[in-house]
């Protein structure tokens, strides 16, 4: 086994742009999963069983299978109708879509666990509808589940390099170009897969703080 | 679609099963391993296989598999056929999280059944085996069940290296019709079916399995709950003999 440290030096900045890149997906595709995840758990308490059917039935869908053909789907059949976007936006909406499946999961468990008499107490106010939701309910729902989203942004890290399989130049990406052009491919796939385990360790004690300051 | 297309979806299909298969079992078998080996009474043993643990949890799937794929033929001069190096880094990395199943699940039962099989002085290993797994093996099926879904989501990867599973054979043919929509929904579909089936048959097999140490499924408190009366039957009985 031959390690050639030149390889690191000259594979570097091509590894901060990658890096960069996988962080800007990783933070719109959070922040979508976030919106989308708690737009799919307030329609699943919609009244009617024709909101609440269909929308059951979507994200079970698109929780069920591999985002990777999602990206692909995403990626081929949206310019054969017509609409044009980056590789990037693709990516960050497929990854932002598919884990608002997941996350709506974990609002709905936050939102049940909020005490019954919080929600009778808004009544006894008299509080509007809306008002219960945005100044009762949600506040102390999302508080409670800042760690399992927490959970959820670390595994979509570790599937930003998937991104790749749609042309974005991410780390995998970059490591994959750098490793074509110079043919070594030891060192840039060993750079990345030491960044990940870094920056998901490093996420994974941003979080434990967090947890520690907002769950009491 | 014509029948020649369709017969490459299915070889598609048979390949993704094959690898799902068998990365399973190797997930399985290294979840029990090093799962049981974090509830080890040396430290370093459980230091080794919590080390294990954070790093093939922390890097992601799709690199492990380029890694697998490029770097270690050149670095220990040997190749592995595309399928078990797919099965390499599937079992590797999904076994890691499986660990943590484990290791949850063993911590989850009642200490005093630990501590019942040391009054009774049982080896470490008989322990494990006859009071510990029976009643922690049930509790960890439906999180199994889910990370076997993640598992068969995961399969998909090893197409990016050209490995003719099912979401490969959906690239060609979208590239001999020249047109995506249609393909990728059937692909969707097929995986979705899988995954079902997959759900369905774990939720048997937990069924089968808290039978068999008396729960109802479904309940995660149900088995604590259960021991509890169970316990309470004995002492109670005890009380009349004394």
């Amino acid at each position: 086994m031959t390690w050639d440290w030149g390889a690191v030096r000259a594979f570097l900045p091509h590894f901060w742009d990658g890096l960069l890149v996988t962080l800007e997906a990783l933070a719109l595709g959070s922040v979508i999963s976030f919106v989308l995840g708690l737009v799919w758990t307030l329609l699943m308490r919609a009244p009617t069983r024709w909101v609440r059917w269909p929308v059951g039935a979507v994200t079970e869908f698109v929780r069920n299978t591999p985002l990777l053909v999602q990206l692909f789907f995403l990626f081929y059949v949206l310019p054969e109708r017509g609409l044009t976007f980056s590789a990037l936006t693709t990516g960050v909406f497929a990854i932002g879509l598919h884990y608002s499946t997941y996350t709506m999961q974990v609002y709905r468990a936050g939102i049940e666990a909020v005490p019954a008499g919080q929600w009778e107490a808004a009544l006894a106010l008299n509080l509007p509808r809306r008002r219960t939701w945005t100044a009762v309910i949600l506040p102390q729902a999302i508080r409670r589940v800042v760690p399992a989203l927490g959970n959820y942004v670390i595994s979509m890290l570790k599937d930003t390099p998937m991104l790749m399989a749609i042309t974005v130049l991410e780390m995998l990406g970059r490591a994959r170009l750098f490793s074509q052009q110079h043919f070594q491919f030891t060192e840039p796939l060993t750079v990345i897969g030491v960044a990940f385990i870094l920056v998901s360790y490093l996420a994974s004690l941003l979080l434990r703080a967090l947890e520690r300051r907002l769950v009491r | 679609m014509t029948t020649g297309l369709w017969e490459l979806v299915l070889r598609g299909v048979w390949t993704t099963i094959q690898l799902l298969v068998y990365s399973a079992l190797l997930a399985t078998v290294v979840s029990f391993a090093v799962g049981m080996a974090r509830t080890h009474r040396l430290w370093i043993v459980r230091f080794l296989a919590g080390f294990y643990t954070e790093v093939f949890r922390g890097t992601s799937a799709l690199v492990m598999i380029f890694w697998v794929f490029f770097v270690l033929p050149p670095a220990f001069g040997w190749q592995l056929v595309p399928m078990w190096a797919g099965t390499l880094a599937l079992g590797l990395t999904y076994g890691a999280y499986g660990s943590e199943i484990v290791r949850g699940a063993l911590n989850a039962v009642d200490p005093a059944q630990r501590e019942g099989g040391i009054a009774l002085s049982f080896t470490p290993w008989q322990r494990m085996r006859l009071i510990l797994l029976p009643q922690a093996v049930p509790e960890m099926i439906p999180p199994f069940s889910n990370l076997l879904v993640e598992l068969l989501k995961g399969t998909s990867l090893v197409s990016i290296m050209g490995m003719g599973d099912l979401a490969f054979s959906g690239n060609l043919v979208r590239l001999a019709l020249q047109q995506s929509a249609e393909i990728y929904t059937y692909i969707l579909l097929i995986y979705f079916v899988i995954a079902f089936a997959l759900t369905r048959l774990m939720r048997g097999l937990e069924k089968r399995l808290k039978h068999g140490v008396g729960t109802a499924p479904g309940t995660p408190s149900g088995a604590r709950a259960a021991k509890k009366t169970q316990t309470g039957g004995v002492g109670a009985a005890e009380g009349g003999v004394a």
